[in-house]
């Protein structure tokens, strides 16, 4: 069973690398990019455990490790694992 | 008096702390592997700068589920002295030893340089050597120290007077220009409530002596030597007349 999960910053904390890459993009003239937010993405096997225990392991290590609450918000979803596997 | 400099891999400045406490102050200092579980009787922990991990995840994001990070936690809920310097400060956030969080510099460099910093409460554990508005030159090195705080716990940091050093100009005038880092308020080091636990971005080992260019650091160290011999005094006046001296 393979999880993605979103780390971000909340938006309530400004995010220069976000705002670089922005301005970035505005002076090679894509004026239609109105925000860039930047975030991390973490990929995670898991091994023997059931969907409902997943979704609550998935939870703990994001809150406790992966984001740091106070500036960092995440989202997650099951995903396929990479063909070959 | 003790210290005790916690190393991490990827720390850097465990050893110039390790020195400045050792050689130029003249206190008793070892070294802390962090993978330990015994603080050795020590009187201060002192978590110094550098990159543990690699600042992997975030910076002091790993470091702070060391083995002798349980200990640290403890003794500092039991009121022992803990410093946090650069790095050492990140890891003192990560873990909830102290309110806050830091982000990447507002101009996305890596940040050497001397700067100012004023004293903003010189009645603590780590300022009392000083005077509060006294200006420090002391260097920096760190990509990130942006401090932040939601604004709700921002205000209570502010009330409770918790912000110990502010980045400043020369003069000791908290400007925005002097705010090197984009840290809110300019918020260069705090402490928790109780006191006990300080963290600050500048690196006082970096300057406490001459040869370094500024001897400014030293107060910080000298504050708390000052204060471990000092408790026996006023805890022998305190039980003569009866009175606290907190």
């Amino acid at each position: 069973m393979r999880v993605r999960i979103l780390v971000s910053f909340k938006d309530s904390v400004l995010d220069p690398q976000g705002q670089t890459v922005k301005n970035a993009l505005h002076t090679m003239g894509y004026s239609a990019i109105k925000d860039v937010r930047q975030g991390k993405v973490f990929e995670v096997e898991l091994d023997r455990v059931t969907k409902k225990d997943a979704e609550a392991l998935v939870a703990e290590i994001a809150h406790k490790v992966l984001a740091n609450p106070i500036i960092e918000k995440y989202t997650w979803e099951f995903i396929k694992a990479p063909s070959g596997k | 008096m003790k210290f005790g400099v916690v190393q991490f891999p990827g720390s850097n400045c465990d050893y110039d702390t390790h020195y400045a406490l050792k050689q130029v102050l003249k206190q008793d200092a070892v070294l802390l592997w962090h993978k330990e579980h015994d603080l050795k009787g020590v009187d201060c922990v002192v978590l110094p700068g550098g990159f543990s991990y690699g600042d992997y995840l975030r910076a002091g994001a790993i470091a702070r589920f060391s083995p002798l990070m349980k200990e640290v936690k403890s003794f500092a809920r039991n009121g022992g002295l803990v410093l946090g310097i650069c790095n050492g400060f990140q890891v003192l956030l990560e873990l909830g030893l102290l309110p806050g969080a830091m982000l990447r510099n507002k101009n996305l460099k890596f940040l050497c340089q001397h700067v100012h910093i004023r004293i903003e409460n010189g009645a603590t554990a780590f300022t009392r050597a000083g005077k509060e508005g006294r200006v420090l030159r002391i260097p920096i090195a760190h990509f990130e120290g942006n401090y932040y705080a939601p604004p709700q716990a921002l205000a209570d940091i502010e009330k409770k007077r918790q912000v110990v050093f502010r980045y400043c100009d020369p003069a000791g005038r908290v400007t925005e220009g002097a705010n090197v880092n984009g840290s809110l308020h300019n918020i260069a080091g705090l402490m928790n409530r109780a006191g006990n636990v300080l963290g600050l971005m500048p690196h006082p080992e970096r300057a406490s002596e001459a040869l370094l260019g500024s001897e400014d650091g030293r107060v910080i160290f000298e504050s708390v030597i000052q204060g471990f011999a000092a408790p026996r005094r006023r805890g022998a006046k305190a039980a003569r007349t009866g009175a606290r001296h907190d």
